[in-house]
Formats: structure tokens, C-alpha cells, sequence
């Protein structure tokens, strides 16, 4: 077994016994060892839980709306509050009903994936926030990212969109060239980047932090150590309720900013 | 120790965040996964619904409507039938409490008219048997004088005593005479 994907309760060591030392969790946590290669693709443990990520909530939503009765079950009462949850507070707030009506299925979808995969971090024996490997955010931010390009070229036309992503406005006059160039940077390149680095950071920090408190327990738990190994596993309990509330909220934001780039794609530019 | 620590070192990425590809790939395909089951089927399956319950609580609320409506108008109808009623019942009422005031006037009327008839009747009895009485009693009395004129021519005058007894014997005749005609009144009566 690898240290990386060594448990903290694996150890025998711990503090007061001499030639040990606290291991604290780092990059190297975030990587895995392979669970199975097949023909040179690895496939490790973040693969493993984005795909159950898929497999949760296409089960969640099949159980709910599969057989969708217009007097709904308890499931599917569930189910409709989540949906209603994105598709009024999010999509119809940022978009209208109208308009937004056609990117409800996609915010949705992005929605409860996304939670799911931050979800796992305090799922015991899973305990890893998908999210927090930067490839699933990236791709998911990459994919708003391509939607709000498109819909800005195909909604304004080339020069119209340009002049939408860049705030092209002759009133400005001289600051004029300043005001496309920082608006070229701020949404062409840097805005994808943050997407995807808001969540990912989020959730790497969660973990990160979460990790820490666990391996700090057990590392304490000798001699007068015991008592600041309490400490630290009531911190463990805190932070793993605290980052129930973060995943939710970073899905919520995540969300929340594809509908505003989508927004800002259709809206008329100023 | 130190040697398990460096070999964890040289797995660690450099940049976490340059993103691994297979993950990113993986990440992709899991999503596009959701994506296309949730778009195609579910959530069209929960919108239909939804509509579906919408139209329900829609019509139903149609038809509650329609049928506040109707009670509101059978509601009308009847209030404004009662009221009738009403109208017609004071009218009823006052029609007979007229008809009643009249009928009781007529009968005043009625009766003062029989009393005075009545009394009318009376007097003229009265006055009859007044007429009657002064007629026999004339007569009577016209009688009484031949009678006594005669007794007295009859009789004596010289004796004084005589005459008078003659006198009371007459009174006294003409008394009982009297007694005899009142009780003879009376029976005819």
C-alpha cells in the first residue's frame, strides 16, 4: 500500500513515541494509485466517484420523476423541490422564464452533479470531494465556457459579440481602448479560469482541512496528547458540518455563474 | 521514513492546477451522461406532470369558481324571492288589517243603526200604548162618568150620607176595576 493512499488509522504512530512524525496531509493527498489499468488508462478513486456522481443522481431523478404521478410520492416531492430549487431560484432569477426555460435541463443537471461530487468529502469511506481535483471543475467550467461563447457569437453576431464580451461603448471615449482590453482579459481568459479555480480551491481547502483534524486525532491520541486529540475530532466533527453547508453553497455559486454568463451572453450590449 | 516521504514527493504534480486529462475526460463523459438522461427523459417526464397538475389545480379552481357563481345567483334568486314574500305577506296584511278596520266600522254602523231602530221601535210602542192607554182610559172614563152620572141620578140626592157612600162605592168599583185592567195589562203583556 502507498502512502497515498494509506489511512491515518494505518500508522502505529503516534505522539511522545520517538523517531515519529506528524504527517501532515498535502498535495500528495489528492493524488491516488490507480485502483485498475486498462490498456494504459488509469483509473483511480476521483474517476471512480465522479462516475458514481452519475450513477446517484440519474438514480435519484429515475426514482423520482421515472414514473411521474401528478399527485406526487415522497420521492418525487423531493425530487420536484430540488428541480424547483434551481429552475426558479437560479435559472428563471437570472434569466426569466422565458428565456431561461431552454437552460433549465443544463443548469440542473450541472447543479446536482456538481453537489454530489463535493458531497463524497464527507461521505465515510468514499471521503474525497471529486471537485477537488481540478480536471471536474475545469471541464464543467470549460463547458459554460463554450456555451457562453457560442451564445454571445450566434446572439450578437461576430462583430456584436466582440463588442458584447469587450463592454464596446463609443461614449467612453478615450478610456475606451483601457475598458476593451481589461473586459477582453477579465471575461475572455481570466473568467473560465476562476469558474472552474472557485470551486476547485473551495473544496481542495475543505479537504484539505478536514484531513488535517483526522490525522491530528489519531497522531495525538497518547499520553497527555489525548486530550488535544479530543480537540481536534470535535474539530473534525465542525468542519465535516461546515463543509455539508460549503458544497452545497459552491454548487449553488457554480450554478449561479454559468446562469449569469448565459445572461450576459443574451442580454443586449450596453 | 524520509524515503517513503520523498517517493510521495515525486508522485505530487507539480502545478495542481493543470488539469489531468483521463480525469478530465472522465469528468466530462459522467456529466454529459446526467446531462443527457435528466434533458431527454426526466425532466421532460416531470414537466409534463407538473403541467399536467397545474391544468388540475387550474380547473379545479375554475369549477369552484363557476359553481361559487351559480350559489351566489341561486343565493340572489332566492333573497330576491323572499323579499317578495315579504312585500306580498305586509300587503296581505295590511289589505287585512283595512278590510278588518271596515268591516269592524260597518258593523258599529250596523249596530248603532239596529239600536236606533231599536229605540225607534220602543218609542213608538210607548207612544202606541200611551195612545191606547189615554184612548181606553178616556173611554173609561167617559164610562165611569155615564156610570156614575146615572148612579147618581139614580140614587137619592137628599141623602147626603147616602150620596157619600154612593161616592166610595163607586171609587171603590172604579179601584178594583183598576186592580182588574193593570192585571189584565199586565197578562197581556
Amino acid at each position: 500500500m502507498s502512502a497515498e493512499t494509506m489511512l491515518a488509522f494505518d500508522t502505529e504512530c503516534h505522539l511522545l513515541i520517538p523517531g515519529c512524525g506528524f504527517e501532515a496531509p498535502g498535495l500528495h493527498s489528492f493524488v491516488f494509485d490507480p485502483l485498475f489499468t486498462v490498456g494504459g488508462f488509469e483509473f483511480n478513486k476521483p474517476m471512480l466517484l465522479a462516475l458514481l456522481s452519475t450513477v446517484v443522481v440519474v438514480w435519484f431523478f429515475w426514482a423520482a420523476f421515472g414514473k411521474a404521478k401528478v399527485v406526487p410520492g415522497k420521492l418525487q416531492m423531493i425530487g420536484e423541490a430540488g428541480y424547483d430549487f434551481v429552475r426558479r431560484g437560479l435559472v428563471y432569477d437570472a434569466l426569466g422564464k422565458k428565456e431561461g426555460e431552454k437552460y433549465v435541463p443544463f443548469m440542473v443537471a450541472l447543479f446536482f452533479f456538481v453537489w454530489i461530487m463535493n458531497l463524497w468529502s464527507i461521505i465515510p469511506v468514499m471521503a474525497f470531494p471529486v471537485t477537488s481535483v481540478i480536471a471536474f471543475p475545469a471541464g464543467l467550467a470549460a463547458i459554460v465556457y463554450i456555451l457562453w461563447m457560442y451564445l454571445t457569437f450566434k446572439k450578437h453576431g461576430f462583430v456584436g459579440g466582440w463588442k458584447n464580451i469587450t463592454g464596446y461603448d463609443k461614449s467612453l471615449g478615450w478610456v475606451l481602448p483601457l475598458i476593451v482590453v481589461i473586459e477582453f482579459i477579465s471575461n475572455v481568459i481570466i473568467r473560465p479560469f476562476t469558474h472552474a479555480v472557485r470551486l476547485f480551491a473551495n473544496m481542495f481547502a475543505g479537504h484539505l482541512l478536514i484531513l488535517m483534524f483526522t490525522i491530528a486525532s489519531w497522531y495525538l491520541l497518547n499520553g497527555i496528547g489525548i486530550v488535544y486529540a479530543g480537540a481536534s475530532f470535535a474539530m473534525t466533527l465542525a468542519m465535516t458540518a461546515f463543509e455539508l453547508f460549503i458544497q452545497a453553497v459552491q454548487a449553488y455559486v457554480f450554478v449561479l455563474l454559468a446562469c449569469n454568463y448565459v445572461q450576459g451572453a443574451l442580454a443586449e450590449h450596453h | 521514513m524520509i524515503a517513503q516521504v520523498t517517493t510521495m514527493a515525486a508522485e505530487v504534480p507539480e502545478n495542481p492546477l493543470v488539469p489531468p486529462i483521463p480525469e478530465l475526460v472522465i469528468g466530462l463523459i459522467a456529466f454529459f451522461i446526467v446531462f443527457g438522461i435528466l434533458a431527454k427523459k426526466l425532466l421532460p417526464n416531470i414537466n409534463k406532470v407538473l403541467d399536467e397538475r397545474h391544468e388540475a389545480i387550474e380547473g379545479g379552481m375554475k369549477k369552484a369558481e363557476e359553481a361559487m357563481a351559480e350559489a351566489q345567483q341561486v343565493l340572489d334568486e332566492y333573497r330576491t324571492q323572499l323579499a317578495d314574500a315579504r312585500h306580498e305577506a305586509a300587503r296581505l296584511r295590511q289589505e287585512a288589517q283595512e278590510q278588518g278596520a271596515t268591516l269592524i266600522a260597518e258593523m258599529r254602523a250596523e249596530g248603532q243603526r239596529q239600536r236606533e231602530e231599536i229605540i225607534a221601535a220602543g218609542h213608538a210602542q210607548i207612544e202606541a200604548d200611551r195612545k191606547a192607554a189615554a184612548q181606553s182610559l178616556r173611554q173609561d172614563v167617559g164610562k165611569l162618568a155615564t156610570d156614575l152620572a146615572g148612579k147618581l141620578v139614580g140614587e137619592s140626592l137628599e141623602d147626603h150620607a147616602r150620596q157619600s157612600r154612593t161616592i166610595d162605592r163607586f171609587l171603590d168599583e172604579l179601584e178594583a176595576q183598576a186592580a182588574s185592567d193593570t192585571t189584565k195589562a199586565e197578562a197581556g203583556r
